[in-house]
């Protein structure tokens, strides 16, 4: 019969619009349900609409999500070497960037002006940045990471999106807070919590002293 | 539905080639011998015959990718490089013909294939060759007021830094600066000789001056008189900046012309300067919605040129599970994108669209966990993947109001393959496939047929919607496919409708791909993803020439790499899909209505970032 295709498609509409609030029943009609119930709203059983009310509810991002590089630091109470640069300049960073908008200034000893392994200036123009992960990737000293922060909105674009070193450092604590896992595998990696330098020092002192 | 028949092993499709037409063409062609390289050197003077014969006696009556090369320092001429396929299956035949830098010519392979049209018009545009015989060579994705042929090697760009990246600015002593503060070429826009703006017409435009016929054309009881309109480029029926020139008669298509190159950002010469690693994040930018897949093709196509030199170890199999696993869900999102944007398109504004798109919301989640970007994934290596399937899908809390999810991957990975996904291509299906409204806008609709879809290299669902059953995946089986059980979904009226079945057979098909992945996956969990060394920013990549194609949901995308040995590719070239689809349009769109064109359009599925590349 002619127009029971359009009707047959309506009902599946309709059943799409009541699944979309079983959810909200479940959990009382309350404007805001209540934060349990949200990996069930947003999770394979949900059979409505996904829509999350940005921004009075935000998903967390997955420890993985990659927004614009920042440096690690030492952590600022750590016993030796209080917020010591992880970076080493290498330089690596700076030479797999696809657009190039990663400027490094190689750190020299005054004394010897030999380079030394620590950045005099890191500078990144999250203008150009395509987040595509690249330095963190292949960052030997994961001293590189990406952030999880995309709420960077700002008025001036000219003034305040080039980031220097100051802005772009973060304590290692901060990276352990976003990507726990992530972060214990690569610990795993190195042979401990520590910069590998550290941990290479260290392993050259027992050795010595054995 | 039909199983493609099994492909049949050849002789190199050069040996084979060079055998059957060597007495006819003597020495008009000879083998490219350059290392690394092979096909045929066709002397352009008997190009267009052997073009024929190719097609005509050899059986490769497909051509895939026309795309030129310059050999500056390296012989110094020009190279236009033909790959042509039999729709049959089997390996390409590549030809080639060179031609002086200077004055560039080369006849055109219009008349044997149509579908070289577009592809020679942007071989013209950024690369300068001139194609005698052409019907319409014009600047495609430039304007006229561009001054020389971008892809040229000795072209430089405005805020031309060195020629090949990485930047020796950027490290060990980078004075930072913004590109607008410091351009060595200053205000270096430059016009062609003789070029004034005033009076400056786009040649588009020009059809407004042609003479419209003044008399009436009585059809049946309607006087109709003629019209020329520019449909675009900012309109939401064109999926993006697209413009299509139309004249009607009427409403009656008499004439269709795409105007295109509005985000033209010459991705090409980018490549050329990137380093081969740095090319693979820019890959996710052609077609924004398959950004996996687009990985895969370059991924394949610098794989096979590394394949050349003496250590290389080929993927591991949970990598290429992986590979696939990616390439199928994303030919998923696809395809519920186009076809729910079609359907916007016939005017059924937002509703299906938004049903279409939901569950891509949960694929592209588990992207976002497993590659770090929901659409720009940047998630293949030279070798395999950049990391293994996380085990949870989770996150943490670090912004204020962020809620926070845990869910083991593999679950929910079945989840979405054998409940979700099968169950939502089944109500869209139930939801608009028998749909009066949309039967009546689309059968009969965009007809295109067998020949013409292989005349004009279509490719992908259009290709398949016009009953050729010819997919990449079976006819040059790359990654796991061939053990993989699947059909080839194929129609044969070649129309809207027709396309909009094949998107949903082949969604179906990709979740039986899926179900078997997922075993894959679980039977080599904890082995490696990625064979060689990793940390390999540089990799050395062998001299040579390859074409990595895979099947993407929009059609067969290509990449035909280059490399002269060094840190960055010579050549870079995307032959994408949607803008090779685009050259059937006019064909499919005349004497039908201009409503009529805007779901041809939605049924071709284009993309404005693979487009204009």
């Amino acid at each position: 019969m002619y127009g029971t295709g359009i009707w047959r498609g309506m009902w599946i509409t309709l059943n799409h619009f009541v699944n979309t609030y079983v959810e909200d029943v479940k959990w009382g009609f309350k404007r805001h349900v209540p934060t349990e119930a949200f990996p069930s709203r947003q999770g394979m059983e949900q059979r409505g609409v996904f829509t999350v009310e940005y921004p009075d509810e935000k998903i967390a991002v997955p420890e993985r999500f990659r927004f614009i590089p920042f440096l690690v630091v030492e952590n600022y109470d750590h016993p030796d070497r209080p917020g010591h640069d992880w970076c080493t300049s290498c330089g690596i960073c700076a030479k797999v960037c696809p657009p190039q908008c990663i400027w490094i200034v190689r750190g020299t000893d005054p004394e010897t002006g030999r380079p030394k392994p620590e950045p005099e200036d890191f500078h990144i123009d999250i203008d150009i940045c395509m987040n595509c992960g690249l330095c963190a990737e292949f960052c030997p000293f994961d001293a590189i990471k990406m952030d999880h922060d995309y709420e960077l909105a700002s008025y001036d674009r000219t003034g305040n999106h080039i980031f220097d070193k100051a802005r772009l450092s973060k304590e290692f604590r901060y990276w352990q807070s976003i990507a726990p896992t992530v972060a214990e595998k690569e610990a795993e990696a190195r042979g401990g919590w520590e910069h590998k330098d550290v941990l290479k020092a260290r392993a050259k002192e027992a050795k010595s002293g054995s | 539905m039909s199983e493609q028949a099994p492909v049949v092993e050849h002789a190199s499709p050069t040996d084979d080639a060079l055998s059957h037409l060597e007495a006819r063409f003597g020495d008009a062609i000879r083998r490219d011998e350059r290392e690394g390289y092979d096909g045929l050197l066709v002397d352009p003077a008997r190009l267009l015959d052997v073009a024929r014969a190719v097609r005509d006696d050899l059986g490769y009556d497909y051509l895939s990718s026309a795309t030129a090369v310059d050999y500056l320092d390296k012989g110094d001429h020009l190279e236009m490089v033909y790959h042509a396929y039999r729709t049959a299956g089997g390996p390409p035949l590549v030809f080639k013909a060179q031609t002086p830098r200077e004055n560039a010519v080369l006849p055109s392979l219009c008349p044997v294939w149509p579908g070289a049209d577009f592809q020679e018009r942007e071989a013209w545009d950024l690369m300068g060759i001139r194609f005698e015989g052409h019907p319409n060579l014009k600047r495609i994705l430039l304007w006229e007021g561009f001054a020389g042929h971008p892809l040229r090697k000795d072209w430089k760009e405005p805020y031309f830094e060195q020629e090949n990246k990485p930047f020796d600015s950027r490290w060990p002593d980078g004075q930072v600066w913004r590109a607008e503060e410091h351009n060595p070429y200053g205000r270096n826009v430059q016009y062609p000789p003789g070029f004034t703006l005033e009076g400056y017409q786009p040649p588009a435009e020009e059809w407004f001056e042609e003479p419209i016929p003044g008399d009436m054309d009585v059809q049946r009881d309607l006087n109709s008189d003629r019209l020329i309109v520019s449909m675009g480029p900012q309109h939401p029926s064109t999926h993006g900046v697209f413009r299509m020139m139309v004249k009607l008669n009427g409403e009656t298509i008499e004439r269709l012309e795409p105007v295109m190159g509005y985000l033209h950002r010459n991705h090409e010469k980018i490549g050329e300067r990137n380093t081969f690693i740095q090319n693979m994040p820019f890959t996710d930018r052609l077609d924004y919605l398959t950004s996996l897949s687009n990985n895969f093709g370059y991924a394949m196509g610098v794989e096979k040129l590394m394949a050349l030199g003496a250590r290389y170890s080929p993927p591991t199999r949970r990598a290429e599970a992986i590979r696939v696993l990616m390439a199928e869900l994303t030919r998923l999102v696809s395809h519920f994108w186009s076809v729910g944007f079609l359907m916007n398109d016939l005017g059924a504004f937002f509703t299906p669209m938004m049903f279409a798109v939901e569950e891509r919301e949960l694929v592209l989640d588990f992207f976002e966990a497993t590659t770090g970007s929901r659409m720009m994934c940047n998630y293949l290596r030279f070798g395999g993947v950049a990391n293994d399937l996380p085990e949870r899908l989770r996150s943490e809390a670090s912004l204020i109001n962020d809620r926070v999810r845990d869910f083991n991957t593999m679950e929910y990975l079945w989840e979405m393959i054998f409940e979700r996904l099968p169950r939502a291509v089944d109500q869209f299906d139930e939801y608009l496939t028998t749909n009066e409204i949309v039967t009546n806008r689309c059968i009969g609709v965009g007809t295109l047929t067998r020949e013409d879809a292989i005349a004009y290299s279509a490719a992908g669902p259009v290709l398949r919607a016009s009953g050729v059953p010819y997919d990449v995946r079976r006819a040059e089986p790359y990654s796991i496919y061939p053990e993989l059980e699947f059909d080839v979904a194929v129609r044969y009226h070649g129309d809207v409708y027709d396309r909009y079945l094949v998107r949903l057979d082949e969604m179906r098909q990709s979740l039986r791909i899926l179900q078997q992945v997922y075993n894959i996956l679980k039977a080599t969990e904890g082995e490696p993803f990625f064979s060689g060394r990793g940390g390999m920013y540089s990799p050395r990549i062998p001299a040579g020439e390859s074409y990595g194609r895979v099947e993407n949901p929009k059609g067969e995308l290509g990449y035909y790499v280059i490399s002269d040995g060094g840190q960055n590719p010579w050549r870079y070239h995307v032959r994408a899909p949607s803008f090779i689809n685009l050259t059937a349009l006019e064909r499919m769109c005349l004497g039908h209505k201009v409503a009529d064109v805007v779901a041809i359009l939605g049924s071709i599925d284009i993309l404005l970032g693979e487009v204009d590349r």
